[in-house]
């Protein structure tokens, strides 16, 4: 059983979908979907645990060997990965029922759970699989289920946003497939591992750069890397804000992951950042990415709007780390996936339990919430000043480590404008605190109470593990400081 | 040099032209149109690298010693499905944008959009 795991992983939520269909009743599904995700982050807690004593893992599938057959391959990045996106998609059902029960049709409440499953298979998938072209199928069945659980939104714009995103996933999906497509006719594998060992040989051909050229430019369309971001604020605001909360902190660290094991494990770090010029291109957008997402999140009036916006500057931020190219540098890229999982998870989470109160999450409706629903609003600030990075949160880690590798390379004019940007965090951030704690509540609003149990649990469990793991900083540091050691080739 | 790399020239003649479509074109079915086409021409791309000269189809056979590579014609078996799902969906929410907006034409939902906008702005300075 124990050996099975890699495969466990994915192939538990991919029977659990279709299996949801039996259940007549919405409560039951909902049940269900939380046993089975619960399921899945236990299994990812195991490989966690058996990566990081015992090392690589490798698992063929059907028993076909690696090169010929599809290997699953879990090392301490993709333990780390898995591990987020499971513990976040469980945190997130606990409060999906309730959530959904207001937003979503009540005849199309099983066909949510079934495409909520279908997407986590997709994403966890995309990160335990070591072939090339599986990524691709891994990542076609997240995307599909993700369009279609973005048009259940209420507002006829959902429609309209997951139309867009469809086209731009495609276009992004297909990109990658033409990629695989040029490698394998150079190599002759799809397997990453030997890719990876057979990609060098034939480095300095043009068939090659233009793999790397499809393959990078389909994987930052699909984590929003600026100027390639349009797609994302329409889909986040208009979905249903369950989902919003799923994808905000999982779906874009995805493509972060694949961003990674492409250029490092795949590509190879000396093809990737000294053949092409990754690393000044990389840096340049992900800086303009932070000002300009920062700067359009501070005119916006749908909050859901604005923290859209606010996660293409932290996917910025990523990227910046990301294009250093140290260990210290990447360390911070994979603190900032798991923190910034935290911190957007329960801020759109809490967004969620103002929708269900309120219908709506424009800034007016912020007035004088502090005082009516004071543990939904100070969620909020908790993970807002985490996302401004003060000290004991997690916000706070991430950062550190992103300017002390940024002060390494001696890059200070970086270090400041890194700074400068978490200033116009604190005046987006401050434009809601204001409304919410500053003003008199709105007199059709007098009846709104606090949310829901079911909202509270998840959204202070999030909370609480923004400081805790802002103060207790051993788990998180230690895991992404040993992948990035083992992406630079620097233990086994 | 050019007659060799006939079927790459095709591949990327329609792949160009599907793109076009999908950026050029405001008609949401026009969009899809393209977006077949773009993807189709990825999978000549894939079937046309799998032929071996002088090789017949990967059976198994006693006299049969030079077969075409199986694997890129696997590998875009699941393309297809997966490019047919996405078809699918996309054409639905077409029928789905339809009856919400009344139009699949890009401006006219745009202005839709905007509008309601507008509107919501009036009603507060009102």
């Amino acid at each position: 059983m124990i050996s099975h795991l890699p495969v466990l992983q994915v192939i538990v939520p991919l029977m659990a979908a279709p299996i949801c269909l039996i259940f007549k009743r919405a409560q039951l599904v909902w049940l269900f979907s939380l046993l089975v995700s619960g399921l899945t982050f236990l299994i990812s807690i195991l490989l966690l645990q058996q990566v990081m004593t015992s090392g690589v893992l490798s698992y063929e599938l059907g028993g076909w060997q690696a090169p010929w057959g599809i290997e699953y391959r879990i090392d301490k990045l993709n333990a780390f990965l898995l591990l987020i996106i499971s513990a976040i998609s469980t945190i997130v059902l606990f409060a999906a029922q309730t959530s959904i029960e207001k937003e979503i049709d009540k005849n199309k409440h099983t066909l949510f759970y079934v495409l909520y499953l279908l997407s986590l298979t997709g994403m966890l998938g995309i990160v335990a699989t070591g072939d090339a072209f599986n990524v691709f199928v891994f990542l076609e069945i997240s995307s599909l289920s993700s369009y279609a659980l973005i048009a259940m939104g209420k507002n006829k714009r959902a429609l309209w946003a997951s139309y867009q995103y469809l086209i731009m996933g495609t276009i992004g999906a297909t990109f990658i497939l033409i990629g695989v497509g040029l490698m394998y006719q150079m190599t002759g594998t799809l397997n990453m591992q030997d890719l990876s060992q057979r990609l060098p040989e034939v480095a300095q051909t043009r068939t090659v750069f233009t793999a790397f050229a499809f393959v990078i430019v389909g994987v930052c369309l699909k984590l929003a890397l600026f100027p390639l971001h349009h797609w994302l604020p329409n889909a986040y605001a208009y979905a249903p804000s369950i989902v919003t909360a799923f994808f905000a902190a999982t779906a874009t660290k995805v493509a972060i992951y694949l961003l990674i094991r492409l250029t490092f494990s795949v590509f190879g770090l000396s093809f990737s950042f000294t053949t092409i010029p990754l690393q000044s291109l990389f840096m340049a957008l992900g800086l303009i990415g932070i000002f300009i997402a920062s700067i359009s999140a501070i005119y916006q009036n749908n909050i859901k709007h604005l923290f859209a916006y606010s996660s293409i500057a932290q996917i910025g931020y990523m990227i910046v780390g990301f294009s250093i190219s140290t260990v210290t540098g990447l360390t911070a890229t994979l603190l900032h996936v798991f923190n910034h999982a935290l911190m957007k998870c329960a801020i759109f989470l809490a967004l969620a339990a103002v929708m269900y109160r309120l219908d709506d999450v424009q800034l007016n409706n912020f007035h004088g919430l502090g005082r009516q629903m004071p543990l939904t609003m100070a969620a909020i600030v908790v993970a807002g000043l985490s996302l401004i990075g003060m000290p004991l949160t997690v916000g706070f880690v991430s950062k550190w480590y992103l300017l002390s590798a940024l002060l390494e390379q001696g890059w200070w004019p970086v270090a400041v404008l890194i700074l400068l940007a978490a200033i116009l965090t604190v005046v987006y951030l401050w434009r809601i605190i204001e409304v919410a704690y500053f003003k008199q509540p709105l007199v059709d609003n007098a009846a709104v109470k606090e949310a829901p149990i079911l909202f509270l649990v998840p959204i202070w469990t999030l909370t609480i593990a923004n400081i805790y793991f802002g103060i207790d900083t051993r788990l998180s540091v230690q895991v992404a400081q040993a992948a990035a050691q083992s992406l630079f080739g620097l233990t086994p | 040099m050019l007659i060799g790399l006939f079927n790459n020239w095709i591949v990327v003649i329609l792949m160009m032209i599907g793109l076009y479509i999908v950026i050029a074109h405001g008609n949401l079915i026009k969009k899809i149109v393209g977006l077949t086409l773009f993807q189709t021409s990825v999978f000549i791309f894939y079937i046309s690298m799998a032929k071996v000269v002088g090789g017949t189809a990967p059976i198994l056979a006693d006299d049969i010693i030079q077969y075409s590579n199986p694997l890129p014609h696997a590998l875009i078996l699941t393309a297809i499905v997966v490019g047919i799902a996405t078809i699918a969906l996309a054409l639905s929410l077409v029928i789905r944008i339809k009856a919400a907006y009344g139009s699949i034409e890009e401006e006219e939902i745009q202005r839709q959009d905007n509008q309601i906008q507008a509107d919501k702005k009036e009603r507060k300075q009102a």
